[in-house]
């Protein structure tokens, strides 16, 4: 459970910040004001939606967090009852090369929603249209080609069944895989105003919004890839050391 | 004028909600049905978590009766037995008290007592509602469901859970899981909700610490919340893929019946850390909310501001802090590590600090207060004297050594119906009664109400004092029958009938209550706007019950904090929030 302990703490150290901006030591009984003064209420200017999308990627981040925390707990059970290297009970099956060319594809569609939202703050609407669309059908081969890893994966007899690590792969891919149909959902919705003529500025927030999103697509997934391959045991091994 | 307006709002944000942004109900079905105002989803949620409630408390009397008059009934079945408490404890925790808490009294009371108009995302709001409406009906198909609903345990601990052994492991278990995993999808949209409007939606001059404590209650649970339920979200997906799909997460190796199963290689340990990871916070989850409402229901009752308000509100974040880091005190039986059990043994009895600070802060509240011992302050003070009960063999089960012995024992059982199950329920009740008059226009009938809370408290020690005594002496919990057994003496069993007897005449106070909601709904006293006198913005609204929007044209100003009772002259006991301090007393 030490990967969500850590992610609660960094979670602790936001809010403990938040917090200290909003005057806890106050003593509210002293301070009564007349009319014409009120105080400031210490709200952001940011918009509501915004603040939405923060507690929900803190959320989503929670979800994967537990997810790693669970698959390094099994790795370690593993380890103890008999395995010399960690992890090499888990991982028997091969990373198909298609994961590469999907990471690609994943890492181009962030890209051109970035785009998008810089041509939604210069009020470039041919360019936010085409930004979106690039990121939007980029993300559907993205899911396209995680189906068809599966169903490689499936013909050459790695079944969900038949080993826990492979268990926590489709796991891992069909969770994140989710989240992505998600966002493509929200893209959509916001592809249709912008084909609907609605005003640019007032879709700067929704194409804000969708980039925030992707981008923590892809870091969730760079951060499964990586350990689901074990290229991140190094790293916790690493980390451990410190914590205990 | 102008100028000093624009100065003022530079800092603090639009002086109102723009009109267009709020959602106007255009039909019946919009305006009562799928409504975005959260006053009427509120409702909507509260009717549906009693109406659920009601059927665990139906079941509680079949396990009691079970436990009285064992083999008498011959519908209470050993795998009745089991799919009862299932049930129960699972509806009780879950679909009742944390759907009342965060979706009754959040929704209704989270705008209210900010002065904003509605829920940040009103749509989204509303879907939180109906995905809840469809996990309660999920839930309750297993009942009808072949082999019926799960017999696991509320725990729904595997690898029984999802054996053959187990009632309910054809279509109960799967229907659960799919149940709860819904009941967490829609909490998250509510969730966002409430603390996106608490960050951004609070009128001008609510500063954090001038917000009612029942706001910071809801406000920290609601954040536990969203964090902690991902964990039971992904112990939920994980036995699914084992029930559904083979795979092995929790599951061992197994020989059953003398064949081998397919499963092998899984940790049932894993489960338990994901399902207690979410189920220790889940207590103050549920205990939160609580707290904050009591201590507004004595503040006003006892026309006192409430004492230490910075320490109250300091102590509720750090208790929703310190609470994910002792989830394995759930575990000292598991075999972990014994330095483990020692840190979260250590973490445990932290954790009663803060408590403690504010169960002093409350009495404090009320000593030489003007008490009023209205129905609210009955189930406030009760909630005080059961909360402490509770806590103190918390102490007791917080400890490795002591603990051992007492786990799986009708000690715990009694334990945490105290701490979490009739604690909060006091406040519940003791809420509905404070609130019903600005939700409906009308006062709940106050001797109806006494009778409901005297046969309440009193029965609920009736019920739960021996079982702590049956406890110690070794009676297991979960056991379907005693038989004979060396330890327990006969006495036990009549002990057993005196318990059951009580939570059926505890069970029968509840329709006394139920009555009393309808009855009073047409015929009740209408008490005016502010029947309690009391200064938080809920009462200043122009109608009652508040009318679509909340506030009229303009939205209220808040000029001081919630608790100025009985300050020395001014003419009335109380000043509402928005009064400023020059203005004269109305």
């Amino acid at each position: 459970m030490s990967v969500i302990v850590l992610f609660l703490a960094v979670i602790a150290i936001i809010a403990g910040w938040w917090l200290s901006q909003q005057r806890l030591m106050a003593k509210p009984w002293l301070d009564v004001g007349s009319i014409g003064e009120t105080p400031a209420w210490g709200g952001s200017s940011v918009p509501a939606a915004k603040v939405g999308l923060g507690v929900f990627l803190a959320v989503a981040g929670c979800l994967f967090a537990l997810l790693v925390s669970a698959y390094f707990m099994r790795i370690d059970i593993a380890t103890t009852s008999g395995a010399t290297t960690t992890g090499t009970v888990l991982r028997t099956m091969p990373v198909p090369g298609l994961l590469w060319l999907n990471t690609a594809v994943l890492v181009v569609s962030s890209v051109a929603l970035q785009c998008a939202q810089i041509a939604a703050r210069h009020g470039q609407r041919d360019a936010v249209r085409d930004g979106l669309l690039l990121g939007g059908v980029s993300a559907l081969v993205f899911l396209a080609g995680q189906l068809l890893v599966w169903r490689q994966l499936v013909d050459a007899g790695y079944f969900a069944a038949s080993n826990p690590g492979n268990a926590f792969f489709y796991l891992f891919t069909g969770v994140h895989g989710l989240h992505v149909t998600g966002g493509i959902v929200a893209l959509g919705k916001t592809f249709g105003k912008v084909r609907s003529g609605v005003a640019i500025e007032r879709l700067r927030l929704s194409v804000w919004l969708c980039t925030a999103y992707w981008h923590f697509l892809l870091l969730v997934w760079l951060v499964i890839f990586a350990v689901l391959t074990g290229w991140a045991d190094d790293f916790i091994v690493i980390c451990r050391t410190l914590v205990i | 004028m102008a100028e000093v307006v624009a100065d003022t709002v530079g800092s603090i944000g639009p002086a109102e909600v723009a009109e267009v942004e709020l959602y106007h109900a255009t039909s019946w079905l919009t305006k009562y049905v799928f409504c975005q105002d959260a006053k009427v989803i509120a409702i909507q949620y509260s009717v549906t978590a009693m109406a659920i409630g009601l059927v665990a408390l139906v079941l509680s009397w079949l396990m009691r009766l079970q436990l009285a008059f064992p083999g008498t009934f011959s519908l209470i079945q050993s795998e009745n037995y089991y799919q009862f408490i299932t049930m129960h404890g699972m509806i009780m925790v879950i679909y009742l008290l944390t759907a009342l808490f965060l979706g009754g009294f959040g929704n209704y009371l989270i705008p209210l007592m900010l002065g904003a108009r509605d829920m940040a995302f009103p749509y989204v709001n509303m879907l939180s509602y109906w995905v809840y409406l469809l996990a309660v009906l999920v839930l309750v198909a297993s009942f009808f469901a072949p082999g019926g609903p799960t017999g696991a345990g509320w725990t729904l601990y595997p690898p029984q859970a999802i054996l053959s052994g187990t009632p309910g492991h054809e279509w109960g278990i799967i229907l659960m899981l799919a149940s709860l995993i819904l009941f967490i999808i829609g909490f998250t949209m509510g969730g966002l909700n409430y603390v996106v409007t608490v960050l951004q939606c609070r009128t001008r001059g609510m500063t954090l610490m001038r917000m009612p404590l029942t706001v910071w209650g809801i406000f920290t649970a609601t954040v536990m919340a969203l964090l902690a339920f991902p964990a039971l979200f992904v112990g939920c997906v994980m036995m699914l893929l084992d029930r559904l799909l083979g795979t092995s997460f929790f599951m061992p190796s197994i020989v059953q019946l003398g064949q081998q199963l397919s499963y092998s290689g899984g940790s049932p340990i894993l489960f338990q850390h994901l399902f207690w990871f979410f189920g220790h916070p889940e207590v103050y989850i549920v205990a939160l909310p609580a707290f904050g409402i009591v201590s507004d229901l004595i503040s006003t009752h006892a026309r006192k501001n409430i004492f230490g308000y910075r320490m109250m509100v300091w102590a509720i974040v750090g208790i929703g802090a310190l609470s994910f880091v002792v989830w394995a005190h759930h575990m000292y039986i598991s075999g972990m590590d014994p330095y483990f059990g020692f840190f979260f043994a250590t973490t445990t009895l932290i954790i009663a600090v803060p408590t403690a600070i504010k169960v002093y802060n409350w009495v404090l509240t009320l000593w030489r207060g003007n008490i009023h011992l209205t129905v609210p302050m009955l189930f406030a003070l009760g909630f005080i004297v059961t909360f402490v009960n509770g806590g103190l063999t918390g102490l007791f089960l917080g400890n490795v050594v002591v603990d051992v012995p007492l786990s799986a024992t009708l000690f715990v059982v009694a334990h945490f119906h105290m701490v979490m199950g009739v604690a909060p329920i006091f406040v519940v009740f003791g809420g509905i009664y404070h609130w019903y008059p600005k939700v409906t226009g009308r006062m709940l009938d106050e001797t109806l109400g006494k009778i409901h809370f005297w046969v309440t408290f009193l029965g609920a020690y009736a019920i739960f004092f021996p079982m702590h005594y049956l406890g110690l002496l070794g009676v297991p919990r979960r056991y379907y029958e005693l038989g004979a057994t060396a330890f327990i003496p006969p006495s036990a069993a009549s002990l057993n009938v005196f318990i059951t007897v009580a939570a059926l005449i505890v069970g029968a106070a509840q329709l006394v209550f139920l009555f009393n909601l309808i009855w009073s709904l047409s015929k009740g006293r209408a008490p005016g706007g502010n029947p309690w006198g009391a200064t938080t913005l809920e009462w200043q609204t122009p109608q009652t019950p508040p009318g679509h929007g909340n506030w009229g044209k303009e939205l209220p100003v808040v000029y001081r904090w919630a608790y100025d009772y009985s300050v020395p002259g001014t003419e009335r006991d109380f000043v509402p929030q928005n009064q400023p301090a020059s203005a004269p007393t109305a």
